[in-house]
């Protein structure tokens, strides 16, 4: 008897990690439901992985290069732009996907137990699936450009994981309040083009101005931004002030979000 | 050391698989108008409440329920509309955080709250049953272990490459119920499941649970069919407006829940009090079934006092009326050619066959129509209940039959 006890939910509380780990199996399922639905019933299937970024990143190219001659640190524009578009492609999607995923599983969320955490969660999968295909067909415009990433590109995983990290915080934070508050659907693709723009993308960092500079150096993408030139395009390490808070503050938003979720998560099936 | 000590003392008994002591789920709700779905009027509301009243209203769904299941025990739980009992299911399932109380369960708990749940119509029968498997809190392993019991349950071997947006309802439903079925857990419960599929498949689904209850677990059953408490459970739960009014046999819950609806029938007023000429006045009036199935005749019985002195036929009317209010029929006796004499005292009934009625609460209006006008207006002269019983021979989700005030009996045939 008493194996679990229910009762109502305390001031404060922290997300419960075993089981978040016991419902590690519909995280997976829910990742790779979105994989197959995503791309059955399309005709060029797969090929859309890397068709999107790529014509994104031959527009950005033309727009920011060739029509704006902003620089790319010496490295052919192409290539800046699809290694800045990989990790913008990042975290665009895992917050995209993850604000919307409990609004647009009321179903779940009112009828079913699970720790509801893992609905937004689970969305990322398919993002990084993304991510890895993207990362392969740059690795193929390496090749084609001749560029040697050199040391750097060891610590690419580390900056994967933390705009992984920074995205996921952001998206449950988005999710949890968009159940209540619908206006978030709205704010959040205004906020992401916002950001868009707002980050070194498409030009190096070297072409802003000094005094606007600031706006940059407190973006957190911007320093991720900044590794990810770093470990793919051989461009010099940023300063160690930067290194330090890229790895810091996408925790803290992660551990952040998940607390704030689980405060408004007692509420989710009253309220969705 | 403590953590022992603790579930030795909360361990009512090692028989108790379900413990609810002093549950409480209070919602707050705001009046309809008043509820702020932008965070701007949000922001505004807060603003105006510092000065204004609060505009909050509370509403108990459950009141201090308190009770023990035992293992091995399929517990019903019945009661009107809105008397709790789906929240107290979710409560337990833990969809939904109680307000106050506690709940102390002996296992895991397996839910069928609706079927197929989480079922994507985009994947195929197999994908979903992995899916549906791995939400219900079945391992893969688990899954993989009963896939082919699943689908043999369900009878859709053939389908299961198919997307399930090509299933029929019917199908559907059997493969969704098939996956819960199978969910291993030590108490399941179950929402007004067997609303659905055909009789067959609803009888699989009686023995599938008596199996479980068998097995010493234990089900927890909310069903708004009599008929499958009755068949089904060994105790029953009866709630009424979030209290526990009863806890007992199966007989005693229903005989409860039956009562609650004479209570609310209001006191036979007494003929001089009614509006009406009064030349004639009926005597009794009353239904021959006070609960009847959809489709069953619906017959009034009732009796008309002579007045010798009154020299014309007259002839009677009949409404009846839903729960909203709306007048749905009218059988005015002339329609049938059908007088009475005032010289002597009258018994009578009218029958009413069609249309068929949606459950629910109804009453029944009487009026004599004598000499042009009406002799007596009998308001609510009776009342009636009509179970939540389709009568249909298959069936379909709720959407196939929420619609339109009556059953219609009707047929479709190709040409």
């Amino acid at each position: 008897m008493a194996n679990i006890v229910i009762t109502p939910p305390g001031r404060f509380a922290f997300p419960k990690v075993a089981q978040l780990w016991e419902g590690r199996e519909v995280l997976y399922r829910f990742g790779a439901r979105d994989v197959t639905l995503r791309y059955r019933q399309t005709l060029l299937g797969v090929v859309w992985v890397v068709l999107q970024p790529l014509l994104m990143a031959v527009i950005f190219t033309l727009v920011f290069q060739k029509v704006a001659h902003l620089p790319s640190a010496g490295v052919p524009g192409l290539v800046f732009v699809f290694t800045g578009l990989l990790a913008w492609n990042l975290f665009n999607g895992i917050v995209t996907r993850a604000s919307a995923s409990l609004v647009s599983n009321r179903d779940l969320v009112s009828k079913v137990f699970f720790p509801r955490m893992l609905v937004p969660l689970a969305t990322s999968y398919s993002t990084i699936v993304d991510f890895f295909v993207s990362l392969a067909f740059l690795f193929v415009l390496l090749i084609v450009y001749g560029i040697n990433p050199g040391l750097g590109i060891l610590l690419s995983p580390v900056w994967t994981a933390m705009v992984i990290l920074l995205a996921a915080g952001a998206g449950l934070v988005a999710s949890a309040l968009m159940v209540r508050y619908r206006d978030i659907a709205y704010v959040v693709p205004f906020a992401l083009q916002f950001l868009l723009y707002a980050s070194p993308i498409a030009y190096s960092i070297s072409a802003v101005p000094s005094r606007y500079r600031v706006i940059y150096d407190i973006n957190p993408l911007t320093w991720l931004l900044q590794e990810f030139q770093w470990a793919f395009l051989h461009q010099p390490a940023p300063p160690i002030w930067q290194i330090t808070l890229s790895i810091v503050v996408p925790i803290a938003v992660f551990v952040g979000g998940a607390v704030i979720f689980e405060q408004m998560e007692r509420g989710f099936a009253d309220v969705i | 050391m403590l953590s022992q000590l603790a579930s030795n003392v909360s361990a009512v008994s090692k028989d108790v698989s379900i413990s609810v002591s002093d549950l409480s789920k209070t919602y707050r709700i705001y009046r309809r108008e008043d509820v702020p779905s932008s965070a701007a009027e949000a922001v505004i509301k807060k603003v105006k409440e510092s000065k204004q009243k609060k505009v909050l209203e509370h509403f108990d769904a459950l009141h201090d329920v308190t009770f023990d299941v035992g293992w091995g025990e399929v517990v019903g739980i019945i009661g009107r509309n809105g008397a709790g009992k789906s929240t107290l299911l979710k409560i337990i399932n833990r969809i939904t955080a109680p307000t106050k109380g506690r709940i102390e369960l002996g296992g895991r708990v397996g839910s069928l709250l609706e079927v197929g749940t989480g079922f994507h119509p985009e994947l195929t029968g197999r994908e979903n049953v992995y899916l549906n498997g791995t939400l219900l809190g079945m391992r893969r392993k688990e899954i993989k272990e009963r896939f082919d019991a699943i689908v043999d349950f369900a009878g859709t071997e053939k389908f299961l490459d198919t997307q399930v947006k090509r299933y029929s309802t019917g199908m559907y439903i059997r493969l969704a119920f098939a996956v819960a079925a199978h969910l291993d857990s030590e108490i399941l419960a179950v929402d007004e499941v067997l609303a659905v599929g055909d009789s067959d498949f609803q009888a699989k689904c009686l023995r599938k649970m008596r199996e479980v209850a068998r097995d010493g677990r234990t089900v927890l059953v909310v069903s708004h069919q009599l008929q499958t408490v009755s068949d089904l459970c060994t105790s029953a739960l009866y709630l009424d407006s979030g209290h526990l009014v009863l806890h007992g046999t199966v007989e005693e819950a229903m005989e409860e829940y039956k009562r609650s609806f004479a209570r609310s029938a209001p006191m036979l007023r007494t003929a001089a009090a009614r509006p009406g000429s009064g030349e004639l006045r009926f005597t009794t009036a009353a239904m021959a079934k006070d609960i009847t199935n959809p489709g069953d005749d619906v017959v009034v019985e009732f009796a008309v006092g002579a007045n010798p002195s009154f020299g014309n036929r007259f002839h009677i009317s009949c409404f009846v009326n839903n729960e909203d209010g709306m007048l749905i029929a009218q059988c005015d006796s002339r329609l049938k050619d059908f007088w009475l004499d005032p010289a002597t005292d009258n018994e009578g009934s009218v029958v009413m066959r069609t249309p068929w009625l949606k459950p629910g609460a109804y009453t029944v209006d009487l009026f004599i129509h004598a000499g042009g006008r009406r002799a007596d207006i009998w308001e609510q002269a009776c009342h009636f209940q009509v179970l939540p019983i389709s009568p249909y021979a298959h069936p379909t989700t709720p959407d196939g039959t929420d619609r339109g005030v009556v059953f219609p009996d009707f047929d479709y045939t190709q040409r």
